[in-house]
């Protein structure tokens, strides 16, 4: 890899933070760097690799800026950006620059379908169609997304800091922007291209950097949690031939011990921290359910009191259905489906975790017919191949009825 | 909105036709997708190598072929009308096509919009 492709992907996030900060032109400060590594790679060729890449790059880039900035600007307007080239490169700022990137992306004025790209795009520095890809959506309306969310960023100048009472809010939405970016990759866990394991690296690397930047944040560790024990299972999740394999049919041979450890340790820090909150909880329900499968004794009555905390403080559509679930094990099927029916059907109908819950209750109250049109829901909705087929088996057990 | 989920198929996506398990997959989607009232009309096609022909005028001259239109690896195999919100929900019926797992390509096209 060329030395410039190699420090684009360490720090293009911390020289867009630096650079965009001030201006608030998120879209200009990305042109400028973008130039900037353009002429790293052909300057680095001949002179060789500077001392301090990122250095050399901050200046190229501000360079750019200012004569960007130059061309647009009308002479008798002062201007911040020349302050900009004073400064030196502080790499003790680069942290803090970041953290107020995240919560810029995050701001409650930015679009929530923009946020999770946006983060992506500027903090990691990856290219609009990959992300439409993992996200599910046309290059053009994400192009346009992101133009949009940049536009109001510098038009109506969006602060870059949070007061401290905001503070938690707006750290929930920087997290919650992080796990939207992971689940494009969940749901597609065939693993069989990079490409197709969606942004779940990413996603780990932005939680990582965020448990740095919040430190005193212990949701920042459940996220990192969660998402460390989902990718401990990774390999267990499919069989040899593609099948899918339910958490409680998986083999604990195949996941990944180290990840399980950290993420255990991770979850340990957040809970002495003594607030809880819902990514917290749902890394302790990941952690039941490891240890149940690894122990071969299930605490079904733990798991449900970790929901019903859960459904206090998040009752997402996701955590509704898991609830039933988990209550189905403890009170029997009846109960889990009365749960269920209480979902309006607007907000179930197209939701196939749903679906496949409520085929799957229908089945243990022994009402097979019911069951069976619930699973060809569920299968009608399923997108990922594996799950599919795994759908249809399930339904073929049932027999005909 | 309405779009049209043009479903290009394969040949081996056209032999998985006959395959229990693609039909089940396939009867389901279709199933799904009518219930909620996403899809207001289409229809599979058959086999393109065998119930194609093609009509068109040349210098004013009719001129009527067996096959299809374009002679391409993929053929074009059926397709949904769907009245969603956004391209988002229609990407996401796209998505849930079965015939994408074998190789499948699923064109998702803006409507015309009606005559009032």
């Amino acid at each position: 890899m060329h030395p410039a492709e190699l420090a684009a992907r360490a720090s293009y996030g911390r020289l867009l933070s630096i650079l965009a900060v001030r201006t608030h032109d998120l879209a200009g400060a990305e042109d400028a760097l973008a130039e900037a590594f353009l002429a790293a790679v052909t300057r680095w060729s001949i002179d060789g690799v500077p001392r301090n890449p990122e250095a050399w790059l901050l200046t190229a880039a501000r360079r750019r800026l200012i004569d960007a900035d130059r061309r647009r600007r009308t002479r008798e307007e002062k201007h911040v950006l020349l302050q900009l080239n004073d400064e030196t490169v502080d790499r003790d700022l680069f942290g803090d620059e970041r953290l107020r990137l995240l919560f810029v992306c995050a701001h409650p004025a930015i679009d929530v379908t923009a946020r999770t790209p946006l983060m992506l795009q500027t903090v990691l520095g990856l290219d609009a169609a990959r992300i439409a890809s993992a996200l599910r959506v046309a290059p053009k309306t994400m192009g346009q997304r992101l133009w949009r969310a940049k536009t109001k960023i510098r038009d109506a100048r969006l602060s870059f800091d949070v007061a401290p009472e905001d503070l938690p809010e707006r750290s929930f939405a920087v997290l919650e922007a992080i796990y939207a970016a992971y689940g494009s990759g969940w749901e597609d866990v065939t693993g069989r291209a990079a490409a197709s394991r969606g942004l779940t690296d990413e996603a780990i690397w932005l939680a990582r950097l965020t448990v740095r930047l919040l430190p005193e944040e212990p949701e920042a560790r459940g996220l990192l949690a969660l998402m460390l024990y989902a990718e401990a299972r990774t390999r267990a999740r499919r069989g040899d031939d593609g099948a899918y394999i339910p958490l409680t049919e998986q083999d604990p041979s195949r996941w990944d011990p180290h990840r399980i450890a950290e993420a255990e340790a991770i979850l340990m820090e957040a809970s002495r921290m003594g607030r809880i909150g819902p990514l917290q909880l749902e890394a302790a329900i990941q952690s039941a359910h490891l240890d149940a499968r690894r122990s071969g004794s299930r605490d079904d009555r733990a798991v449900l009191m970790l929901y019903e905390a859960l459904l206090r403080v998040a009752p997402t559509l996701g955590v509704r259905v898991a609830h039933a679930v988990a209550l189905s094990n403890t009170e029997g099927p009846a109960s889990g489906l009365d749960r269920l029916d209480a979902i309006a059907s607007s907000i179930s109908e197209d939701y196939q975790p749903y679906w496949s819950a409520r085929a799957h209750l229908l089945e243990r109250t022994g009402r097979r017919e019911d069951a069976r049109d619930a699973y060809d829901h569920a299968i009608g909705l399923a997108e990922e191949d594996g799950v599919r087929r795994w759908l249809l088996a399930r339904r073929q057990a049932l027999g005909r009825v | 909105m309405r779009y049209a989920l043009l479903v290009y198929e394969t040949e081996a996506c056209v032999k998985a036709r006959s395959d229990p398990e693609y039909q089940a997959a396939y009867q389901a989607y279709i199933k799904a997708i009518y219930e909620g009232g996403v899809a207001i009309g289409g229809s599979g096609l058959q086999d393109a190598a065998t119930s194609a022909t093609t009509f068109r005028l040349v210098g004013g001259e009719r001129q009527i072929q067996d096959g299809p239109f374009a002679d391409t690896k993929e053929q074009l195999a059926g397709f949904f009308l769907i009245d969603v919100p956004d391209l988002d929900k229609a990407l996401e019926w796209a998505a849930r096509c079965p015939s994408t797992a074998r190789g499948g390509i699923v064109e998702v096209r803006l409507a015309l919009e009606q005559p009032t």
